[in-house]
């Protein structure tokens, strides 16, 4: 393997196209997962505290969701839905399917915040909706930041399914500079090696890093694990 | 409501065509069932290295998991399916789901394992040893048999990942349910509706009755108090970078 292959993949026009695609990644990333927490929060508050009906809503969403794959709904979005860019509706997708793996983390966190709490509120004179406020809605998603960070690394390696659809994100930018190559130079089986094995790379240093932020976060947040070393 | 993407017409068309959909059940269900064997193969096994005394055998599980876990599926079966033919390794697309969704899902379940082998007390292999049992037979009598017994609703979550991500297959023309209900549905008519409800339908019967039966048995360890004593808490797996499912932390929390 030569370095003129990486000469021809890594051409300033075709770097900055990829690093278009990275920021596209990201950015749904982000804006999937905060989406995400603000639904997954309201259907956790739901399955929780809500009254019947919207309980058993809040609860058939996330088993729905649970059970069925998130490509499905990528189709189901992009396919069907009578409006919107693909990329809005990738996203929108992939907000849906993630809201419901949030709220069980969401609810986790709640389950996890003492009684106690509630009545301690009470006898303070708190409401219900004021102790959910200030009580324990900071500290559930103080304990649950690392649940949600792992949940950006999920987005992060989920939004690649759109590639698929001609939504112009890392992977298919990446995969696109194939076609591109092909104007200029005779693809060889070590150009399509090499750039697979850069997008691979990528998404590990993205995501690894991110994954390392977990676990430090996870080591100073010792109510995650019931099981502190000992 | 004749043109509709749910007419009538388009529903009869479907169960002209069930047969076709039921195919891609079944191949989605035993590559499921394959690539289930192999995660859980592999998984043991890194998760036993994981817990290892030897330093190479934990780098090794580490190197793994760390790989597995932190480059998309999709971007591994089109490695696969793409890169791999030109270094001489072709394999059909049956393969290259069952292996990649195995391979992939092995390294979630032997951080399932690792978490817990760790969660049981310490004082047992010791206990074990003193009684003269070598690590093998204190694993393999003792250690693993408990383990087993905490860590399969997580198991039962990633095995309904497993069954979900098997729908990658679909991006290589893989046969499987959901590539069927895609080119079924692309074939002239565009009847999208009916065949994403079935597909969906089936997927739901798949999944579901495993992802309540992990919830059940995960109360059922909670309440009784499985794990590090008596008493003591049922197994909390930490929240692992890039796990595609936190639920099982859920109830535990």
């Amino acid at each position: 393997m030569n370095t003129q292959v990486f000469a021809d993949i890594f051409t300033p026009p075709n770097v900055r196209y990829i690093l278009i695609g990275l920021r596209t990644t990201l950015l749904i990333s982000l804006a999937t997962v905060a989406a995400s927490v603000a639904l997954g929060s309201v259907l956790a508050l739901c399955r929780n505290y809500g009254r019947r009906f919207f309980s058993r809503i809040a609860s058939i969403y996330i088993e729905v969701f649970r059970s069925t794959p998130l490509l499905l709904w990528i189709l189901i979005c992009v396919f069907m839905l009578p409006f919107g860019t693909y990329l809005f509706r990738g996203g929108l997708a992939l907000t849906l399917y993630t809201s419901s793996v949030i709220a069980e983390i969401v609810r986790g966190g709640l389950n996890s915040i003492d009684k106690g709490q509630f009545e301690a509120a009470r006898s303070q004179g708190f409401s219900f909706l004021q102790t959910l406020r200030y009580i324990v809605l900071p500290q559930c998603f103080m304990r649950i930041v690392p649940s949600l960070m792992s949940q950006i690394i999920t987005t992060v390696k989920d939004t690649s399914f759109f590639a698929q659809f001609a939504i112009a994100e890392f992977f298919f930018n990446s995969k696109n500079l194939m076609g591109i190559l092909s104007k200029n130079t005779v693809v060889s089986s070590a150009h399509i090696f090499v750039l697979y094995c850069f997008i691979a790379l990528v998404y590990f240093v993205i995501n690894f890093s991110l994954s390392c932020i977990v676990r430090k976060l996870a080591k100073n947040e010792q109510g995650l694990s019931l099981h502190p070393e000992q | 409501m004749s043109s509709g993407p749910f007419a009538l017409w388009r529903w009869g068309r479907l169960f002209k065509d069930f047969p076709g959909f039921l195919e891609g059940f079944k191949i989605t269900l035993l590559v499921s069932i394959l690539a289930l064997l192999l995660a859980l193969i592999l998984g043991i096994i890194f998760g036993l290295f994981s817990t290892s005394n030897k330093k190479i055998l934990r780098a090794i599980a580490r190197v793994y998991v760390e790989i597995f876990q932190n480059t998309p599926l999709v971007v591994q079966v089109f490695f696969v399916y793409n890169a791999l033919p030109y270094v001489g390794v072709t394999l059909d697309v049956f393969s290259i789901g069952m292996l990649c969704v195995g391979i992939y899902h092995g390294a979630y379940v032997s951080e399932v394992v690792r978490a817990g082998i760790s969660s049981i007390a310490r004082g047992q292999m010791e206990a074990a040893k003193s009684q003269g049992f070598s690590y093998l037979q204190a694993m393999r009598w003792i250690i693993l048999p408990q383990t087993l017994t905490i860590v399969l609703p997580p198991l039962a979550n990633q095995a309904v990942n497993l069954i979900k991500n098997t729908s990658v297959m679909a991006l290589v023309a893989g046969g499987d349910l959901m590539y069927r209900a895609d080119s079924w549905a692309s074939n002239g008519t565009l009847s999208y509706g009916p065949a994403y409800i079935i597909t969906g339908v089936m997927y739901f019967i798949l999944c579901f009755p495993l992802v309540s039966w992990a919830r059940r048995h995960e109360l059922r360890i909670k309440n009784r108090g499985t794990g590090s004593g008596p008493g003591g808490p049922g197994l909390v797996v930490p929240a692992k970078a890039g796990t595609t499912d936190h639920i099982h932390q859920g109830a535990a929390l």
